[in-house]
Order: C-alpha cells, then structure tokens, then sequence
C-alpha cells in the first residue's frame, strides 16, 4: 500500500456549536482523482476550507496530514507552498490583474498560454484581459482551473469546477483534471454532476460531516442517488429514501 | 545641475521618458515654479503662455478639426524642497478637434511647498480630449496640492481624465472637479490615489449632465495605508431625457488610516437615471485567501491586489 498523500483522521469542525465535520475520515493517495459527493450543507465546501486553512475554519479535533507533514499548524500559504491548492466555487475577481499575472502568480518566467488552451480559452484573446466582472463566470471557472494547473500541484481541490459551465464545455474541466492526475497530482473533486464524479478513482459520499460510503465513482454515485439524506439533524443517514 | 535638469530626470517616475522633450514632433512645456524653461509647439496647437510674478497664466488651444497625433506634455513642478507654483490654464479643444494632454507634475524633494493649478477646460462640439495627469513626490510629504478645474464638454464631445499619485508622500491633496455635460456628450473621470504617512486626500468630483443622452463615469480607487486620511465625494446630477451616469468608488484601508466615500446621485428628469456603488475597507478576504492558496504570502497578496487595483 502507498502511503497516502492526505490522510485525514477524526476531523471535526464546529459552528455555533453545532457539528459541521463530525469525526471525518478520509484519505487520498498520491495520483488519485477522489470525488467527494453529498447533498447541501453536507460539509464539502467546508472540508475543503478547513483543508486549505481559511480565515476561520480551524478545526476543534482531529489530525490532517498532508505528504508526510501535519497541516494544521501551518498558515495558508505555506500549505500552498506544499502543494496543495483550492480552486473555489465562486472565484474571486481581481480589478487590474491580468489573466497573463493571474497564472504566473510567484513564477515570472511561467508561459500561461498552454494552461489557458487546456481550459478551452484563446490565449490571443484571454491572456491581456483583466480577471474582473468582465468575465463570465463560465470564463472566470476556466481561468481558475488553468490556474490551478499552472502550480502544478500535489493536490488539488477543486470545489465544483463545473459549475456554471455549459456542457459542451465540460469536456474542457474534465480535461483539467486529468492533467492534475497526468502531472502527478492528485484531485479532491467536490461535484454534483454525475458526469464528472465517473472520471475519478474513487468517490465517497458525504453526509452531515461524515465519510458514510467509498467505492468505486459508480458505487458512489448509486449509493448517493438511493440513499440521499434528505435532513440528518444531527443523526448521520436517520433519513433516508428507501 | 538645472532645474530643468532635475525635472527631466524625474519624468520616468511619471511613466514619461525624457527624450520626450527633444522630439520635435512633439509638444511640450516644462515650467519649474513660475518660470517657463522649455515649450514646444506643433501644427494645430496653440500654446500661449506667460510668466507673472504669481503664476503661469495661459491657454492651451487646439484649433478646429485638428488631430494631434503625439501627445502634448506638461510638465509642471518644483526641483527644490519648498517653493510655490500657480497655474492658471484655459484649455480649449475646438470643434471637432482631438488631443491627448499629458500633465506631469513633479515634487521629488518637496517639504514645504504648494502647487495650485486652477483650469478651465472647454472641449468643442464634436471634439475630444484625453487627459492624463500623473503626479510623483517625493518621501517627505508636506505639500500641498490643489487641482480645481472647470470643464465644458459641448454636444457630442468627449472627455477622459485619468488622475493618478502613486508613489511617494503628498501631504495634502485637494481635488475639485467640476464638469458640465451637454446633448450626447461623455465625460469619464478616474483617479487612483495611494496615500500614505499623514497624507490627506481629498476628492470632489461633481458631474452635472445637462444635455440629452449624455452620460458620466466618475471612478475614483484609493488605497491609504500608515495614518493617511481620505474624504471621497462623488456627485452625478442628470437634468435631461436619456442621461446616464454611475458613480464607482473603492477605498482600502490599511495601517490606521481611515477613509470616507460619499455618492451623491440626482436625477432631475424622469427618464434620467443615476447609479453609483461605494466600497471601503481592508483588502477583500477572498481574493486575498486567493492568491494566499496559490503560495502567495499575506504581504505580496496585498500588493498585488493594490497595485492592480491602482493600475
């Protein structure tokens, strides 16, 4: 068995005093594409947060272990600096910078022109134009994919990187997160769409702050489909559809 | 070492490069306090200024139809650490006409000085005028700067201002912009400012659209760091059937400095419409945990986040 690249142990995260990550356990090897299914509310995005170390998303229990070196006493920019990164759902925009800067970020001899055909997008027309309100949000997903794939990273985190792209156009981010994988970079998918869970090794489904199922994308997407929990209050899985 | 000397080498600081000043296709007037060292003029412009013992009083006029093709530098400013410099300019843009003016004001070794540059400006129908004016000072700060201007933009006229100080101290700024807009006129106004030390900015910025389908972009980026203290108004009032304006202001405060932003939006006319948006505060959490997750540090975060939101 490969040493995992993350491991994450009894993870627990609260807000208000209420459980938003519950004792999580979760682990990626290295190369892995590792979806992460669940309904709203599930906890993805916060895991997601937690993992890259947000303002505010200090965990209460728990231990992550990222390529050998415990994360959690480390400040954002030094796990980044590791290797990890987050692409968010809703990027932000930048007034000013250039997409051309927005790739090179820390890398000033960095040639962003094959990042952005990877996502679909004309360096010609993209590379001189600011990452601001002009863009769509299909746009602003892209350019944050191809960012992501400008790092290089060991990990990615990828918080629904469809979202907000038209479906012919899916093929792109697919494409993405095989060049992650292609790299030698692993992937934690967060997605709803079915189309783009089925590309990963392996999926889990996430449910009131706890991993409840992993398996195969197939497995998971069929447990996820069947078994959705509807409320948990608290009480994983209490409420389910038959 | 001359005091043209000493404002030539401080051009870069501005963006401008000194060679500008040989070309003779080029026009050009560098005034140092209230003596004029070196002017330039080419086909299509009229430049008549004068020396008086209180300011530098002239006029700037493009005549009709004209296109200047280079942009027209002046340069304005103090090579020594006090002193006083007054302008007073007409700028005429005639029917139909269009230039671009480049005003540089330079203030590298200012302490104790004042630069007041009182302008009206009066762009013909159908002409158009860009106008940038970049200012550089100094460390020390200690100035004080007051740019009041009036301009005209007659029917189908267009003008662009771009106001920038970006590097070093300015002490005291004072802008006051009063621009009147008639029938299908543009009028687009920006100033970037970053403040620092004890700097106080403050910035007027008053557009009144008067005539049918004209329309106004006040856009005003301040970033204040150290103790520097800014007090942003922005007014737009739209008197006719079709005008449009929108009022942007963004501050970022940093360090403990503090800022105010005031949009002032009238509308006089039923089918008129004004809108305006105001932020301030510290850098926007997100897009600095942003860059942070790309392996950016909190500092070069923040500067590039300034820096492209200055540009």
């Amino acid at each position: 068995m490969p040493t995992p690249l993350l491991e994450i142990h009894a993870l627990t995260f609260e807000a208000d005093h209420h459980p938003i990550l519950d004792q999580l356990d979760l682990s990626i090897e290295p190369g892995e594409i590792h979806a992460l299914l669940g309904a709203n509310g599930s906890g993805k995005t916060t895991l997601a947060y937690v993992l890259m170390g947000c303002e505010g998303y200090v965990p209460s229990g728990g231990h992550i272990v990222f390529d050998g070196t415990d994360l959690l006493p480390l400040k954002m920019y030094e796990r980044a600096r590791l290797g990890l990164t987050l692409a968010w759902q809703e990027p932000a925009r930048f007034e000013g910078v250039t997409v051309r800067e927005y790739l090179a970020l820390g890398k000033p001899d960095y040639e962003p022109a094959p990042a952005l055909k990877q996502v679909g997008l004309d360096p010609g027309r993209y590379l001189n134009r600011r990452v601001d309100k002009a863009l769509s949000g299909g746009e602003r997903h892209r350019i944050e994919l191809a960012s992501v794939l400008s790092m290089n990273p060991k990990l990615a985190i990828l918080d629904e990187p469809s979202a907000g792209i038209d479906m012919l156009s899916i093929t792109h981010i697919i494409g993405i997160i095989r060049a992650v994988k292609a790299g030698g970079g692993s992937v934690l998918l967060i997605t709803h769409q079915e189309e783009v869970a089925l590309i990963a090794d392996r999926a889990s489904q996430l449910c009131a702050g706890r991993i409840i199922f992993s398996g195969s994308p197939r497995e998971a997407v069929d447990h996820f489909r069947g078994r959705a929990c509807v409320r948990c209050d608290g009480e994983v899985c209490n409420d389910v559809r038959p | 070492m001359s005091d043209l000397d000493d404002l030539r080498r401080t051009l870069p600081m501005v963006g401008a490069e000194p060679s500008i000043l040989d070309d003779t296709s080029i026009a050009h007037v560098v005034a140092h306090g209230h003596h004029i060292l070196s002017r330039r003029t080419v086909p299509g412009l009229r430049v008549e200024m004068e020396e008086t013992p209180d300011a530098i009083v002239g006029k700037l006029i493009v005549e009709a139809g004209a296109q200047i093709a280079q942009p027209i530098h002046m340069c304005f400013g103090l090579a020594h650490p006090t002193g006083v410099q007054q302008i007073n300019i007409d700028v005429q843009i005639c029917e139909g006409a269009q230039a671009r003016v480049l005003s540089h004001c330079l203030f590298p070794l200012a302490q104790a000085a004042e630069h007041r540059m009182q302008a009206v400006m009066e762009i013909g129908p159908g002409a158009s005028l860009i106008y940038t004016e970049g200012h550089y000072h100094g460390p020390h700060g200690g100035m004080r700067v007051l740019p009041h201007a009036t301009i005209k933009i007659g029917k189908g006229a267009r003008y662009f201002s771009d106001f920038s100080l970006l590097s070093g101290s300015v002490g005291n700024l004072d802008i006051d912009y009063l621009v009147e807009v008639e029938e299908e006129g543009i009028a687009e106004l920006s100033a970037k400012i970053f403040a620092h030390k004890t700097d106080h900015i403050t910035l007027k910025e008053a557009v009144m659209l008067r005539g049918e389908r004209s329309r106004s972009l006040i856009k005003t980026r301040v970033v204040l760091e150290g103790q520097a203290q800014a007090d942003i108004v922005g007014i737009t009032e739209a008197y006719a059937k079709g005008a449009r304006g929108h009022v942007d202001c963004m501050e970022i405060v940093q360090g403990q400095a503090h800022a105010s932003a005031i949009p002032i939006v009238r509308v006089f006319h039923p089918e008129a419409k004004v809108t305006h948006e105001a932020a301030i505060g510290s850098v926007d959490k997100k897009e600095l945990e942003t860059l942070m997750a790309r392996g950016l540090s909190p500092e070069q975060a923040i500067e590039m986040i300034v820096s492209g939101i200055l540009r």
